[in-house]
């Protein structure tokens, strides 16, 4: 058998597409959080556009960078759950006494969170439009960078906290959900990084997501694509993967030598 | 040991050390293509720890093993889709359809005109009325036959079982017997499994390997260890084997 089977990879793709695509309330709970933090923060923009000159420069600068932040959640998201339902059905024996490999496996993972980022997002970046006549898509074309870029670090922590998950079990499950949100604050996403104290500054620079935002207000604001940004985030985002791989493999690895693949559940 | 031809399975030394636990303590293995072998042994023998090795699933702490030609430490990608397994204790997606599960793993395995074996296998395991239900909807002895399709989409050439007949009524498990049986004949296969069934061991293996504290303390023909100590069934021969333990704690 070759090394590398793509028919691996698309039959783990299908396992879980069968799965999303087997209960309504599976894609809907995709759906939901996007939708109400865009209506959320979609009025409160509505606002402060006629009482706050920062956002009144640039309408659309707190929602845009709600759909941003959810592309990265999303994307975490979607690698975590899709290892978390192996480990909710018990399955992880099973996959692995198969010819799967663990980086094809890994790639349908990446694959599934396109999928679970685009039927979360898209919708409410959609209704966006009618509702507050915003538009992401009038970002134009840096808006791919973004997205690639923030969805890349998604699979990069999402592949971390599968290896906590390999070596911790259903015990680091809440990690899976929450983890991600601990970023927020010093990503950025809804102010400067410069408005952060000065030694977070460092930690804001370390994660791709503030070079992102940044990256978005510059658009909004100067009508330019900071490549420099563009740049940082995109060498971080190789960084934050490779630490990600490395970690999943090693953890892999590990519950091999434990006994664990085969006992993982409750 | 019966030998009617070259090992299928081929273990020297195989041991496993879970800190100061010594879950297998350096067993060899042995079993002939075409044969049925069984781990025979109690609650913590050892069995599943020895499945899981020749799977590649855990890594042993000393020890080779070759299964099919190669060797599993270094190359198990090149034999994983010439077996399979089935178990208990590992279940298939409760929320997919039999037929879906069977459609994911049939590809995972590369099998050939999958439709068509998902087919045969719904026909010959009876699932034919469950093919297009959730696995975790269907009673525990369907919920079997179904693992039991899965461990035959890629047409194996061993088959490892751990207690393929557990939590099943005695006529469900008869039935599953008798299939195996059919299967290992007509595919010319070979069939490792572990119980603790007597009865199950008796009417399948050829050879067995009595398992105590990740030790092979005895082996043979069920005929052989039913003259070896006298006794008229091998839950005797187990109990006498069973009982000579002298820190059952450890396990």
């Amino acid at each position: 058998m070759s090394r590398f089977s793509p028919a691996r990879v698309n039959a783990m793709l299908l396992r879980y597409v069968y799965l999303l695509t087997a209960s309504w309330p599976r894609t809907l709970d995709l759906i939901y959080w996007p939708l109400v933090q865009m209506i959320l923060w979609g009025f409160t923009s509505r606002f402060l556009m006629s009482n706050s000159s920062y956002v009144a420069r640039a309408g659309g600068v707190l929602l845009g960078a709600v759909l941003l932040w959810d592309v990265l959640v999303r994307s975490q998201l979607g690698v975590s759950v899709s290892f978390l339902e192996e480990l909710w059905s018990r399955n992880l024996g099973q996959l692995f006494i198969s010819p799967l490999r663990p980086y094809e496996w890994v790639l349908s993972l990446i694959a599934m969170s396109v999928v679970r980022v685009a039927i979360g997002v898209v919708p409410a970046v959609l209704l966006a439009i009618p509702l507050y006549h915003y538009s992401l898509f009038a970002l134009g074309l840096p808006l791919i960078a973004f997205f690639t870029l923030l969805v890349a670090m998604g699979w990069g922590i999402g592949l971390v906290l599968g290896a906590l998950l390999l070596r911790h079990g259903l015990g680091a499950e809440s990690l899976a959900w929450a983890a991600v949100f601990v970023l927020a604050p010093v990503s950025a996403v809804y102010y400067p990084v410069a408005s952060l104290p000065h030694w977070l500054q460092y930690v804001a620079w370390s994660l791709p997501s503030a070079h992102v935002f940044e990256g978005m207000r510059t658009v909004m604001f100067e009508q330019r694509f900071a490549w420099d940004h563009f740049v940082a985030a995109g060498a971080l985002d190789l960084v934050y993967l490779g630490i990600g791989a490395a970690a999943f493999l090693y953890a892999f690895g590990l519950a091999r030598r434990r006994g664990s693949l085969m006992a993982q559940g409750e | 040991m019966a030998n009617r031809g070259p090992a299928v399975i081929e273990a020297r030394g195989l041991a496993k050390r879970y800190g100061a636990t010594e879950a297998v303590a350096g067993i060899d293995i042995s079993v002939a293509r075409g044969a049925t072998a069984a781990l025979l042994g109690g609650n913590g023998a050892g069995k599943t720890t020895t499945l899981a090795m020749l799977l590649g699933l855990v890594v042993p702490s000393a020890g080779s093993i070759r299964v099919l030609g190669e060797d599993m430490l270094r190359h198990r990608y090149r034999v994983l889709h010439r077996m399979n397994f089935s178990s208990p204790y590992t279940d298939l997606p409760h929320r997919l359809t039999v037929r879906q599960n069977l459609i994911v793993y049939g590809r995972l395995y590369g099998t050939k005109d999958l439709a068509r074996r998902i087919d045969r296998l719904a026909a010959d395991l009876q699932l034919g009325h469950v093919i297009d239900r959730e696995v975790g909807k269907l009673s525990s002895g369907l919920r079997t036959r179904v693992a039991i399709a899965k461990s035959l989409i890629n047409e194996p050439e061993l088959l490892l079982l751990d207690e393929p007949t557990a939590s099943l009524d005695p006529d469900t498990a008869d039935w599953v017997r008798t299939y195996l049986e059919q299967y290992r004949a007509s595919h010319g296969a070979t069939i490792l499994f572990a119980s603790h069934n007597m009865g199950e061991v008796e009417r399948l293996a050829s050879d067995v390997m009595m398992m105590r504290q990740g030790r092979i303390v005895d082996r043979g023909t069920p005929a052989e260890l039913l003259a070896r100590y006298g006794r008229a069934s091998l839950e005797d021969v187990f109990l006498e084997i069973a009982r000579e333990r002298p820190d059952e704690a450890a396990q």
